[in-house]
């Protein structure tokens, strides 16, 4: 196994403190968006009785989803043992740290009382899946934490196995808990289902690479360090992969519903004539999150760098889609107190939801992105995360067990 | 070496900076002192001795709130709606503002009220209650099942 | 002393009356607890609502609901909270129109204390469920977990609340059942009061657990539903006629 050297991001030139400064200022903005909500109260927001999560949501729940997703490429190596990938396990370990922190300060935010965040970490309901995510969000940081430094710390890294052991477990179930936030709701036609939790997982997988890959691309480019085709060949396929897994099991999720005759009327919604909901579902989740990107990734025109950024970026907007998709539509469907009856209300009863994104919202969602990049930024210029080089002679071109 | 003589320049300057104001010989009066109206109309004294009040106020808010909200017990002495209806100011109706008999201590204190974002801070209309029925006397007499 | 016998009846009947009557009022003050009790197991307060009693297009326990507990509107109806609100169902097939009233059904299995992170959603012991708006975070899972819509969030600062119904910008809030107005022994709630002030009593309050009360006997003798069956939720709010 040849030896990796790893080294800090220079950092020193114009461009590095632009990036910053730039991911700094929307970090700015989206925090000034957060305490005016919090401040007028979420009236100024889109989100409503009918449609209690909305666009923070979405951004929260993918950035936490992408997260546990980005430890994946730093599981390959330490869990399955992928020569290969260890050269990005250090990358890959920040990247899932930096992603959760974005995520999480979007959804703690966006809490109708974030002053009471104290109160969410000291007291407890066991069977809320809620609070069991946060014991996990919060144990997840310190896992990968203790991962990181067993990579880094040269006397320690004969334990970054089984530290990569216990982060990969805890990401599995961090994922299931996240999934199961909706999977548990009975309440809704469109959730209260076994399957989003492994749906969920899946969702991860393909996230978290997509935005691997954007990143590594970005740092290595920018900081004129070589990235091989062995490397980036291998990431592009496995993405690919992951992108049809995600299809698959979109695909049996709704055959499932469609054999069931009481779930025609969500199933239609979703799939026919939810007006908003079936377009971000057919042209953002499907085509541009999934044909797509297999065309791009799997045909002769993933030969162009180009194409396979193109190919992640649209991944990551797939993945917002259908973030969109399971969140807010799940929520704008009507729910089903009277079967039989067409029902009419003060309170929106009988009729889809009205929902529409303010800027508020997109503007502390997207925040979360920057922060979780601006942590990243700044992390592999202080400590050093990067490899000096993966080009295809300094990669290990045995790869492990092939 | 000259940049560790700077910086120590700088340290005893940022700590001597105080003493700028207290030059002139007088104390920044930014917060103005508590003014504690008790507003003692309805009875002799509070249902807890003065000082026991003022270190144990919110232990005594913090239980009750619990008890009340969770087992249904909605004992009159430490509830929050008593302390309101007889602290309250007699011309404001209330225990917020600037003379609030909560307000004043709290904004010197820096110690923000959570209470009101969610519970009024007015006294309950007088008519609701006849006068002394919560005060200590009446408690005393209602835990012996006489009439006060 | 000579009495004949219609003064000895009199003089027992008016003693009998003077030795009743007193007992006849501490059975209702024996209802009412005392402040210091606690809630007990011993009842689960519950409403049996007649459908077809309910009037079309009246709206008086809605009125009175809000009313009793300080929940003013904003005019905007998206946010404005709802405790309870008034339904209009129309067959499908038959065209059938009836309305009826909907608030939180105090389950006796509420998916929404299920899901809360802090406890602040929880059910209890005499059935009531509660927001516990000290320690609600406002994150509203109960609002996505609730089968009946039941749940409102305030998004606004609010101003002159009762002061037996705090609410709050940030938290979530629901129909309390009139909590204050039980433990204060009223044995009603507004809107059971206020339906059958405008005379279609539609709406009836009792302790579900006591057989001798008038809801369970009703619920004994005559055919009632639960919104939702199939989720085996075990409501509080039982209807008729649906």
């Amino acid at each position: 196994m040849s030896h990796v050297t790893y080294l800090k991001l220079e950092g020193k030139t114009f461009g590095f403190w632009m990036l910053l400064a730039v991911l700094a200022g929307v970090v700015a903005v989206g925090l000034g968006a957060a305490l005016y909500m919090e401040h007028n109260g979420h009236w100024v927001t889109g989100m409503n009785n009918q449609i209690v999560w909305g666009t923070p949501h979405v951004f929260a729940v993918f950035l936490i989803v992408a997260a546990s997703g980005a430890l994946n490429v730093a599981s390959i190596a330490s869990v399955f043992g992928r020569q290969l990938y260890k050269p990005l396990s250090r990358l890959s370990g920040l990247l899932a740290v930096a992603l959760l922190v974005g995520g999480l300060m979007v959804l703690v935010l966006d809490l109708g009382r974030p002053d009471r965040l104290t109160v969410a970490m000291t007291y407890y309901n066991f069977k809320s899946i809620f609070a069991w995510n946060i014991i996990l969000y919060i144990g997840f940081i310190v896992v990968v934490a203790v991962y990181l430094w067993m990579m880094f710390e040269r006397r320690f890294n004969e334990y970054s196995k089984p530290a990569g052991l216990a982060a990969f477990l805890w990401r599995l179930i961090l994922t299931t808990g996240t999934g199961s936030i909706f999977g548990f709701l009975v309440a809704r036609e469109a959730y209260s289902s076994a399957l989003l939790a492994p749906m969920f997982i899946i969702l991860s997988f393909a996230y978290g690479l997509a935005i691997f890959i954007l990143v590594l691309m970005s740092a290595v480019a920018w900081s004129g360090r070589t990235l091989g085709d062995v490397t980036l060949n291998r990431l592009k396929n496995l993405l690919g992969v992951f992108v049809a897994s995600v299809l698959y099991f979109v695909v049996v999720y709704h055959l499932t519903n469609l054999y069931m005759t009481g779930k025609h009327d969500v199933e239609r919604f979703i799939l026919l004539d939810g007006g908003v909901y079936t377009r971000m579902f057919w042209i953002g989740q499907i085509l541009i999150g999934g044909v797509l990107p297999l065309v791009l990734l799997f045909s002769p025109l993933s030969r162009s760098r180009g194409m396979i950024v193109l190919a992640a970026l649209l991944v990551v907007l797939g993945g917002l889609a259908q973030m969109y998709v399971t969140i807010i539509g799940g929520q704008a469907f009507p729910m089903p107190l009277f079967p039989d009856k067409i029902v009419s209300s003060s309170f929106a009863d009988g009729v889809v939801a009205q929902y529409a994104p303010s800027l508020p919202e997109v503007l502390l969602g997207v925040g979360g992105i920057a922060i979780a990049l601006l942590l990243t930024a700044y992390a592999i210029r202080v400590l050093p995360f990067l490899p000096q080089s993966l080009a295809d002679a300094d990669v290990d071109p045995h790869h492990g067990q092939g | 070496m000259k940049t560790v003589f700077l910086k120590a320049v700088l340290a005893l300057a940022l700590l001597a900076s105080p003493a700028a104001f207290a030059a002139g010989g007088k104390k920044p009066e930014r917060v103005p002192l508590p003014t504690i109206q008790v507003n003692k109309d309805r009875g002799e004294q509070c249902v807890e001795p003065t000082d026991v009040m003022r270190r144990n106020h919110m232990q005594f808010i913090l239980h009750q709130r619990d008890e009340t909200m969770h087992r249904g017990i909605r004992t009159v002495k430490h509830s929050l709606k008593n302390c309101i209806n007889c602290h309250a100011d007699p011309k404001t109706h209330s225990v917020l503002g600037k003379d609030g008999f909560c307000e004043s201590c709290h904004r010197y204190a820096s110690v923000s009220i959570d209470c009101f974002s969610c519970h009024s801070a007015e006294r309950e209309a007088r008519s609701a209650e006849p006068a002394a029925a919560t005060g200590p006397r009446a408690l005393k007499a209602a835990a012996k099942g006489t009439k006060p | 002393m000579n009495i004949n016998r219609r003064q000895f009846l009199a003089l027992g009947g008016a003693a009998a009356a003077a030795t009743l009557a007193p007992g006849l009022r501490l059975i209702e003050l024996a209802q009412a607890r005392s402040p210091e009790e606690a809630a007990a197991a011993a009842h689960r307060w519950g409403l049996l609502i007649d459908a077809n009693k309910c009037a079309d297009g009246c709206t008086a326990c809605v009125d009175a609901c809000f009313t009793e507990n300080g929940v003013t509107g904003h005019g905007r109806p998206a946010t404005d909270a709802q405790w309870i609100r008034k339904v209009t169902l129309k067959d499908k097939q038959t065209g059938q129109v009836q309305s009826l009233p909907l608030m939180c059904q105090h389950c006796e299995h509420p998916p929404c204390v299920d899901v809360c992170p802090t406890g602040a959603s929880f059910k209890r012991i005499d059935g009531i469920v509660l927001v516990d708006k000290h320690i609600c975070i406002g994150c509203r899972y109960c609002m996505m977990a609730c089968p009946y819509k039941a749940r409102s969030f305030i998004h606004e600062d609010t101003t002159g609340q009762k002061a037996h119904a705090p609410r709050g910008k940030g938290t979530v809030e629901s129909c309390t059942l009139c909590v204050h107005k039980v433990d204060r022994g009223d044995g009603t709630t507004a809107c059971a009061e206020a339906c059958r002030q405008a005379g279609h009593q539609a709406i009836l309050f009792g302790d579900l657990k006591d057989p001798a009360s008038e809801i369970s006997k009703r619920l004994a003798t005559q055919p009632s539903q639960q919104l939702r069956a199939d989720l085996k939720l075990n409501t509080g709010i039982r209807y008729q006629g649906l």
